[in-house]
């Protein structure tokens, strides 16, 4: 994984809440045996008519959302399943955070996992991100910290070790299999 | 004993901390078995194989293949091809990842194969006490017997495989207190879609739910698993209730539970799991089981559900609410029942054991579904299937005018492309009616067995209680 220190960007807002991994990414393209390529169907049925053609009216097909990198979204984003195909087809679209006021457990897990930040803030600043789509604000992973427009800055939960994979660029697996050795320890002791 | 009075959920996380976690490291939880399947492990393998990794305990990892399989007797058991090249694909890589790796698999013609969450409880090898994952967040399923059992995603799947441990932080517990007994025509999924509607969507993030009370003692196995099933319904990666007699007793003997000296000590060590007289939960919240009715949802999410008999709440201003009514071509202030329907789906890890088809069969025997309804039976397991046959269930589902279908996830998701169609309304008694969910442009009602096919009957949303 690449490191991820900051990030400014503009954002694209899906105010819904309760926005769930079967809208992300439907379940009928997780018959893929790849990560890649995702980023095509990311929101399928919002996105495209029974056609195949592009709806007009939502927000990642307007010229506006080229090049955003930060989502926002209503509370309880990533509810439901536990396909990280979710965070593989955001990520592929282009997106590298999302932000709401609440998201949802597994999906928050799988998303860090893939290098992903979700960004869980408070109600006003989420209500204040959502009544300003294409605002551009600025991430700050050491900090752990949201720059809004107007310089004021607000902090968001990061878990620690989280945190330290993000701006090292490592993943867990690593560690993982650095403890071997008291992993077999316990498996003995079990 | 002079420590601290624990929870089931404490109990279970402490024996399986290969180091506890820190300010600066989460907890490393060992993991005694891991439950693979088609679709969220490929890429998983494909990762060992790009660091040239192995699976560290092939011998406590399970594969089986669900979501994208085939239901028709033909494609399963006749060589029939699949009709969906890229789950056909699916299912091959599975074959060979598993042949690579030495994990044993239950591949698509074995006779113990069926949906994941059906088939651990099954064979015994969920038991209480034990760290259960699977890719797959209906994990929470196996937590019925006592079990700390959760979904993870795709990369975790890898870090099990390879270590067989996860990185966590400790989740908050929930102790969902149930009192009273349920009334006629009123069952365990009724009463998970309750507690549903009553802490919302996202009511349990961040916790393990542990459900309690006489009303879960009361429950039988089968009913245990419904409600711990949807505990992912309301945001919390996992539900659990405390073993007792009840679970004991549907263990033993299973093909997979210990048995002999190993039974015995296992009971003994399983007796201790309860939570603690005096334990503290994070949070508490008590449900009065005498109120709840046969519940069914008429929204997007499984929060947007109210009493069979109920109307569509009204939300004015809401956009949301609004454009999850226009999805499901429903009217706010509306009644619920009597609305007509176009398939009835009776299946899912939810709800697809022997006593689910039991109950719905009762109500079909010697009755017709509705003309033009389509109502699909598909049983959890392959074994479930042998034994709804032996009692002849088959038959019932048949002459009613049902399809009966060899064991999957099949329309819970419509992955291998048993889909209800674009503005049709089916009654699933399945997880979730997310839009899409079971097709594109589907409209799904969640109810329990009973419902469902009772509106079978009818071809219309009907209070199974009117049936009975």
């Amino acid at each position: 994984m690449e490191p991820f220190t900051t990030l400014t960007s503009r954002t694209v807002v899906l105010p819904a809440a309760n926005i769930d991994t079967d809208q992300i990414i439907p379940a009928r393209f997780l018959t893929t045996t790849t990560r890649s390529g995702l980023g095509e169907r990311l929101f399928a049925d919002w996105r495209y008519d029974e056609h195949g053609a592009h709806r007009a009216q939502f927000v990642l097909n307007q010229p506006a959302a080229a090049g955003c990198h930060i989502l926002v979204a209503g509370r309880n984003f990533g509810c439901g399943s536990s396909r990280e195909h979710a965070a593989w087809a955001l990520m592929d679209h282009g997106f590298r955070a999302v932000i709401s006021a609440e998201i949802a457990d597994i999906f928050r897990t799988n998303a860090l996992k893939n290098g992903l930040l979700p960004v869980i803030v408070g109600e006003p600043t989420a209500g204040w991100l959502m009544a300003h789509p294409g605002a551009t604000v600025t991430i700050d992973v050491a900090r752990s910290t949201l720059a809004l427009p107007d310089g004021t800055t607000v902090s968001f939960p990061l878990e620690a070790f989280a945190r330290h994979c993000l701006l090292e660029g490592v993943d867990e697996l690593g560690f993982l299999l650095a403890r071997s050795g008291e992993i077999a320890a316990f498996e003995r002791r079990a | 004993m002079a420590s601290t009075p624990q929870t089931l959920f404490e109990k279970v996380w402490q024996r399986h901390e290969v180091s506890a976690e820190s300010a600066a490291v989460p907890a490393v939880l060992y993991i005694d078995l891991h439950l693979i399947h088609e679709v969220t492990s490929p890429q998983a393998f494909t990762l060992l194989r790009e660091r040239g990794l192995t699976v560290r305990r092939p011998d406590r990892t399970l594969a089986t293949m669900d979501h994208s399989t085939p239901t028709t007797t033909a494609q399963v058991f006749g060589g029939a091809p699949i009709t969906v090249d890229a789950a056909a694909r699916q299912v091959r890589e599975l074959e060979e990842n598993c042949a690579r790796f030495r994990v044993e698999l239950l591949g698509l013609t074995h006779g113990q194969r069926g949906i994941v969450h059906v088939i651990g409880p099954e064979l015994g090898l969920t038991q209480p006490g034990k760290t259960i994952v699977c890719g797959d967040s209906h994990t929470s399923t196996h937590g019925a017997l006592g079990a700390l059992a959760f979904g993870i995603g795709t990369t975790e799947v890898a870090h099990v495989l390879a270590t067989q441990c996860l990185l966590q932080r400790k989740p908050r517990t929930l102790a969902l207190n149930v009192s009273g007994g349920l009334a006629a025509g009123v069952t365990a999924k009724d009463l998970i879609l309750a507690i549903i509607g009553r802490l919302g969507v996202s009511g349990g993030t961040g916790h393990v739910i542990e459900y309690r009370g006489e009303t879960i003692a009361g429950l039988d196995m089968e009913e245990r698993m419904t409600v711990c099933n949807m505990s992912i319904e309301a945001g919390a990666r996992a539900g659990m209730i405390a073993p007792d007699e009840t679970t004991f007793a549907y263990l033993a003997g299973r093909p997979r539970a210990p048995a002999g000296d190993d039974w015995e000590r296992s009971l003994t060590l399983w007796r201790e799991l309860p939570s603690d007289r005096g334990a503290r939960f994070d949070r508490e919240v008590d449900i009065d089981a005498t109120r709840v009715e046969p519940m069914i949802t008429y929204g997007t999410n499984p929060g947007m559900v109210i009493p069979i008999g109920g109307n569509i709440p009204q939300r004015p201003g809401d956009a949301v609410f609004a454009r999850a009514l226009e999805y499901m071509g429903l009217d706010a202030g509306a009644p619920i029942k009597d609305q007509p329907v176009n398939v009835v789906f009776i299946g899912s890890c939810t709800n697809a054991r022997l006593s689910d088809l039991r109950t719905a069969a009762a109500v079909l025997r010697g009755r017709r579904i509705a003309r033009g309804l389509t109502m699909l039976v598909v049983p959890g397991s392959q074994q479930v299937k042998r034994a709804a046959e032996a009692e002849g269930l088959d038959r019932v589902f048949l002459d009613a005018g049902a399809e009966w279908r060899e064991s999957g996830c099949s329309m819970c998701l419509g992955m291998n492309g048993d889909v209800v169609g674009r503005g049709q309304y089916a009654i699933s008694t399945s997880n979730r009616n997310f839009e899409g969910r079971q097709g594109v442009g589907a409209r799904t009602l969640l109810a329990s067995p009973l419902t469902a096919a009772a509106s079978a009957v009818r071809g219309r949303v009907t209070d199974p209680r009117e049936l009975c």
